[in-house]
């Protein structure tokens, strides 16, 4: 199984910008960042909508490794030996039933929806590589904003874009989420902004490996080999639960699940309570972590960037 | 207060030896060998507000590495510059509001976006004001005669007209330092002209200070009064493009026009770089001069004559000439 970003991404989300606006970086005023804002929205909608039927297509696609997914997990539950928790007619595998199991890989891709970030590594490793970033050195305009706000406003409509094709598939596989969607305001406002943090951690952590570029030339192996990690230790391939003890715990102590397992568990009312509340400010903390990272990798590849190339 | 004041201004690289072959190749693996290079080897000099001022100096002579470090891409190695009162590799945004570096290798706009649509890019970068970026807009377009092509893709644009874009693009803002890398490199005569004057109504207009680099003559003939010449990362001379010859031109050349034909014995006198029927040029050793004219028209009828310091690139090739023997020897 290859990791959905590699193989299958929407070609009308992989691509870094053609068109793009910088980030504000004088005092000019609230008014005008929301004015550009704005724009940036605008065009990013318009080059979204340039590119519709591919675009529809692709999600389409991008569905289709779905149906093998639910088979796969039908064969595992029909072999497998229930844990403790099965009651008679319902089996459980590490605490997940077979429809909630697809629930959750359902969910991992909303969560993905917001966390990945296609292109956005290895376009900071090519702007570095040929020399394009010089741009960020000579104008008042900082790389790590304008990436952002790029990817805020392309995030945006894409999530618009692709809402219908996604109602559309969770329309189809309603059944599986038969009980397993959040009745209290609190777990989906929760889920929110678990999925807005899911952003942060993602776009920072995609952005601290764009910067290894500054001491590799080449980095599309090591860009592969992350993603490749990233799909299974952030929870999109299986819930981690499923893995035996140390390592369970020790994958839902690093940061990777917080772009895929964690809203997804959330949504299925999994954590609750003070686990919940713990769990958002650890999030909350992963992303500080990785905005500091990336601030600091960026400050040190310049120097070293200044030192020897130019 | 100097625009640029550069004090002692040093840049080493470390260059990694590569070896021939796959042996060469396989040893670079584990042990690399470096070799230090100084691109730039304590530069000195100031600016002043207005003054336009060339860089000459062969390839490799750092002229770029200076104009780098000039503009805060990178570090240098030892020394210290003041740029419009900033420290240029502190890259403080009001300090990169008020130059731009224009690299004629380098293109800045977007490739397959119509001119105008980077304009309005780097409008919202610089957050320049609507009304005062109109009239730069129009004021440059039209100063360059390039009205009707800011709406056609970059990419459709002939080299010369591109080049135009890129400095349009680079003056939006209007900055009081503008830093031109080889403006006018692979353009033909008739683009150059159109770049230079350019550059010499926009100076003349707006009093912008401005420091290029180029491997043409002809514009520095045409536009600054006072160089720089770098070679092998020394500054070798500061001062006049016209002192330049005095200093290292230490030939002249004298046009001769002889009433009867030219006489056959002009060889004792200097090098004969030119003759016919009735003209003649001769090489002739500055001090030299009286002394040589005084006995050629003792013994010839001389119709017309004139005295004209050798052209311009030789002096220079002269110049870099020197500077690499002076290196070579050390």
């Amino acid at each position: 199984m290859t990791p959905p970003e590699l193989a299958t991404a929407a070609p009308s989300e992989m691509e870094v910008p053609a068109f793009s606006m910088p980030v504000e970086s004088n005092p000019a005023g609230f008014a005008a960042t929301l004015r550009k804002y704005t724009k940036i929205f605008r065009a990013s909608l318009v080059e979204r909508l340039t590119y519709r039927a591919d675009f529809l297509f692709s999600t389409l696609l991008r569905f289709l490794p779905m149906l093998t997914t639910i088979l796969l997990w039908q064969a595992i539950y029909a072999t497998a030996t229930p844990d403790e928790t099965s009651t008679p007619g319902h089996k459980r595998l590490s605490g997940f039933q077979f429809d909630e199991m697809i629930a959750y890989l359902l969910m991992v891709n909303i969560s993905r929806m917001f966390s990945s970030m296609p292109g956005l590594a290895g376009g900071i490793a090519r702007d570095i590589r040929e020399g394009t970033i010089k741009k960020y050195l000579l104008q008042p305009l900082d790389l790590i904003g304008y990436l952002l706000s790029y990817r805020v406003a392309h995030k945006v409509s894409y999530i618009i874009s692709s809402a219908l094709p996604y109602a559309v598939l969770f329309f189809i596989c309603r059944g599986f989420f038969r009980g397993h969607v959040p009745t209290e305001p609190t777990v989906w406002l929760a889920f929110a902004t678990s999925l807005v943090l899911a952003f942060a951690v993602g776009f920072f952590f995609e952005a601290s490996v764009g910067m290894v570029g500054f001491w590799f030339l080449e980095v599309t192996s090591i860009l592969y080999i992350v993603m490749t990690l990233n799909f299974f230790i952030s929870g999109h391939m299986f819930p981690l639960d499923l893995l035996p003890r140390p390592w369970s715990t020790i994958l839902k102590s690093l940061p990777f699940q917080y772009m895929a397992y964690f809203p997804a568990v959330i949504f299925l009312g999994k954590v609750r309570g003070a686990a919940l509340a713990y769990g958002l400010l650890l999030q909350l903390c992963w992303a500080g972590v990785f905005i500091c990272l990336a601030r600091w990798l960026y400050r040190r590849g310049l120097r070293r960037y200044s030192a020897y190339g130019g | 207060m100097p625009i640029i004041e550069a004090k002692g201004l040093t840049k080493t690289y470390r260059v990694f030896q590569k070896k021939d072959g796959l042996l060469g190749a396989l040893k670079g693996l584990y042990r690399r060998e470096y070799k230090t290079v100084r691109a730039v080897d304590e530069v000195s000099f100031t600016i002043e507000p207005g003054e336009m001022v060339a860089f000459l100096g062969p390839n490799g002579a750092g002229k770029t590495t200076t104009l780098k470090m000039l503009s805060g891409l990178i570090y240098p190695t030892s020394g210290s510059a003041r740029v419009l009162d900033f420290t240029p590799w502190d890259r403080q945004d009001a300090f990169r509001r008020q130059f731009a570096l224009v690299m004629g290798q380098k293109n800045q706009l977007w490739w397959d976006l119509p001119a105008s649509d980077s304009f309005e890019l780097h409008r919202e970068i610089y957050s320049l004001p609507a009304a005062q970026f109109n009239a730069t807009l129009n004021e440059l377009t039209e100063l360059l005669g390039v009205q009707k092509l800011t709406k056609q893709a970059v990419r459709e644009l002939s080299l010369g007209e591109r080049m135009k874009m890129e400095l349009i693009a680079a003056l939006l803002h209007q900055p009081r330092l503008l830093l031109l890398d080889e403006p006018t490199i692979g353009l033909d005569v008739v683009a150059q002209v159109a770049i230079q004057k350019c550059l010499k109504e926009y100076h003349a207009r707006r009093g912008v200070t401005i420091l290029l680099t180029s491997h043409y003559m002809r514009d520095v003939e045409a536009l600054c009064s006072r160089v720089l010449v770098i070679t092998h990362g020394k500054l070798l001379y500061d001062g006049e493009l016209s002192g330049l010859t005095e200093r290292f031109g230490d030939e002249k050349i004298v046009k001769l026009e002889f009433a009867e034909g030219t006489p056959d014995d002009l060889a004792r006198f200097g090098e004969v770089t030119r003759t016919d029927e009735f003209t003649a040029d001769l090489k002739v050793e500055r001090v030299k001069i009286a002394e040589i004219l005084g006995a050629i028209l003792d013994r010839h009828a001389v119709a017309d004559l004139s005295v004209q310091d050798p052209p311009l690139e030789q002096v220079i090739a002269r110049v870099f000439q020197e500077g690499k023997d002076a290196h070579d020897a050390a």
